[in-house]
């Protein structure tokens, strides 16, 4: 059976300019319950590469140069 | 010498499965009995921001502080919001040590709510007594506990899913088997004692929204510790008896009219008029909150809009800042104004969670649980309505008594047949490329949840629904997992399905209805104490069946008299000209 792929938009925003992934931060990374965030090594930031947020925002909280936002998944808001 | 290299194994003495709230408690309290023993806190996630205090509390909601209410009387409300169907002695075990733990907490530096005396401010909230304590300052609960298991020196293993219990000879507990989230890597962990902290069964029912991850509880809790403990032969109570929360539609996050209701605010109908008396958490508020909601008068609402200026800022406070702070931004999106309008609420998916209703592990008044040297605290834990303090002191009381435990005990020897089989069951989902993804999976399984499970119960609905996981559990084989993550997840379905069998099957023996909305059998629609005042008990019997059975009601030590007992079925109002 193949798979398809299923395209959705993710609430979790990781603002690049501000991120300091780059640096070797993976604090977001580190403090999601579900696990949900990674780093794009190439670009040197994190971002929401499953969709299984939570929006609990420990991970918006955390971050040292408030680059992370937190939005309701669409299909909350 | 092939096995060495598919996993890593190491011993411990006292195992504390799940890092949330009864996790870190339990292991701090091991260390502090006894500092010289091996403690290991073994997490899905990070410590630091795991379970269902992620982002801390807004207040305690079972508080027994000496002046505002006595153990005796928390007791007698709890037995009386349970319809009588508690364990006395475990409630109690909670209710004496209350007290202390508040201030253990407040030595730590957790900060409770106090009047210009620096007494806490009690609020009242229950039907009949005063146990609710404000934490408007409560969101580093975590960061405080962290700082604990650091000074105790506690061994914290982060990115874990626990799949399966090991068990000895002679079905004592031995270690836990686990998954790395991250690396796919299987470690076995082998204990004299093992504490199960896993919190609920959160990812149950699918909520109305139809986001899987949308739900109430905290959805990390996808109830492994109820499908490990089950496997591992434990006895688990009450499963019947689900746990379904008032909450605001599509957030899925708690309105807290009881948090709101000591200040002013309560639940409405759509005209704005209370249609019950109390906002406090049980079935029998449950059901008449489903009446009013499928009712002419629907939906239902939170009412704050009558209330002053410094009042609502002072709830937005509390509300967007503490346990669910992106409740402000949910609002602010849809343009809720507490000052302008009622928020629209709506009822929970269901979930198992004895935290709020009395669904667990079926555990003693020293948190242990019928299996020698496996505790459960916390939600997982069938102590009815015990919330977060209650969590904290099952957390304590198991530590203590595995640390003692461990003393008389020695590490038993493991048998190679259970890490074989669960090897083979973690790897399946990632030796082939196609199949069915987790996703799709889960999905399916909750829709069916919702369809079947949900009451008001149904006999031959939820017949049916054993049929559909029945030929769910048949296209197990078929789970794909891409990648680690993909294998957590998968892993995950397993625990569900276990959940959603267990709760069927609980449903079905128990032929009465009980608890309001909770276990409310359409076809059995009265309370039968001639045969029902007893436990519902479920667990895998010798044969690997899932079997269902009664337990009897220990007696009471604290009686109670005729007119308390009915309290909790006259929550609706009845001069309320909207009723």
């Amino acid at each position: 059976m193949p798979f398809a792929n299923y395209k959705t938009s993710v609430p979790v925003i990781v603002d690049a300019d501000k991120c300091i992934a780059n640096k070797g931060c993976r604090v977001c990374v580190e403090v999601c319950p579900l696990d949900v965030l990674v780093i794009d090594e190439e670009k040197g930031t994190a971002y929401m590469k499953y969709d299984e947020c939570w929006y609990c925002t420990p991970c918006e909280a955390d971050c040292p140069t408030n680059a992370v936002t937190v939005n309701i998944p669409y299909l909350l808001r | 010498m092939t096995q060495q290299a598919k996993y890593a194994s190491f011993e411990t003495d006292i195992l504390v499965i799940g890092g949330g709230t009864a996790g870190p408690m339990a292991a701090i309290k091991a260390k502090e009995k006894n500092p010289n023993l091996d403690v290991v806190l073994f997490e899905k996630a990070n410590v630091k921001r795991s379970g269902a205090i992620s982002m801390g509390m807004d207040g305690l909601n079972n508080a027994i502080v000496p002046g505002h209410a006595t153990p005796e009387q928390y007791v007698k409300e709890i037995t009386i919001a349970n319809d009588g169907i508690v364990n006395q002695r475990t409630v109690m075990a909670y209710a004496q040590n209350s007290f202390d733990m508040i201030q253990n907490l407040d030595n730590w530096g957790v900060k409770f709510e106090k009047d210009e005396t620096g007494d806490y401010n009690m609020k009242k909230v229950h039907h009949l007594g005063t146990y609710v304590l404000p934490m408007p300052e409560g969101h580093h609960v975590k960061k405080i506990l962290y700082r604990q298991l650091k000074r105790k020196r506690v061994n914290i293993i982060n990115r874990y899913v626990s799949t399966r219990l090991l068990t000895g000879a002679s079905g004592e507990i031995a270690g836990v088997i686990g998954v790395n989230s991250r690396t796919g890597e299987m470690v076995v962990i082998r204990a004299k004692a093992v504490i199960l902290a896993t919190g609920a069964a959160g990812r149950l029912g699918l909520p109305a929204s139809g986001y899987l991850f949308g739900t109430y509880e905290n959805p990390t809790n996808a109830g492994d510790g109820y499908s490990m403990a089950y496997h591992a032969g434990a006895e688990l109570s009450g499963i019947e008896c689900y746990q379904i929360n008032p909450l605001i539609k599509d957030y899925n996050g708690p309105a807290c009219a009881y948090v709101t209701g000591p200040m002013g605010g309560y639940t409405a109908n759509s005209k704005g008029d209370r249609f019950i008396e109390c906002d406090y958490w049980s079935g029998q508020m449950m059901l008449e909150f489903y009446r009013e909601l499928e009712s002419g008068n629907g939906p239902v609402f939170l009412k704050l809009d009558h209330l002053a200026e410094e009042t609502i800022s002072d709830i937005e406070h509390i509300l967007h800042s503490n346990e669910r702070p992106s409740r402000g931004r949910f609002h602010e999106r849809r343009g809720n104004n507490y000052r302008e309008r009622m928020v629209e609420m709506h009822i929970s998916e269901i979930g198992l969670c004895s935290g709020h209703s009395a669904s667990g592990v079926w555990v003693d008044e020293h948190a242990r649980t019928t299996v020698p040297g496996l505790y459960a605290a916390g939600d997982l834990a069938c102590v009815p309505h015990n919330y977060m303090l209650g969590a904290f002191v099952y957390g304590k009381l198991a530590g203590e008594d595995a640390a003692d435990y461990c003393l008389d005990n020695d590490l038993p020897a493991v048998d190679q047949q259970q890490i074989d089989d669960e090897y083979a069951r973690i790897m399946a989902p990632t030796q082939h490329s196609d199949g069915i993804t987790p996703y799709q999976m889960e999905y399916k399984l909750r829709r069916m949840v919702n369809d079947y499970l949900q009451p008001p119960k149904v006999t031959t609905k939820m017949e049916i629904g054993l049929q559909r996981f029945a030929e769910l559990r048949e296209d197990m084989k078929y789970l794909s997992a891409a990648d680690p993550h993909d294998l957590m997840r998968a892993m995950e379905v397993y625990a569900i399905l276990d959940c959603a069998e267990m709760a069927a099957r609980a449903s079905l023996y128990r032929t009465e209805s009980r608890w309001g909305l909770y276990h409310y059998r359409v076809d059995y629609p009265e309370t039968d104490n001639d045969k029902w005042f007893a436990h519902a008990q479920l667990k895998k019997d010798e044969n690997g069946e899932m079997v269902c059975f009664k337990r009897d009601i220990e007696p009471y030590i604290v009686e109670l008299n005729d007119t308390e007992k009915d309290a909790y079925n006259k929550l609706r109002i009845t001069s309320n000209q909207g009723a």
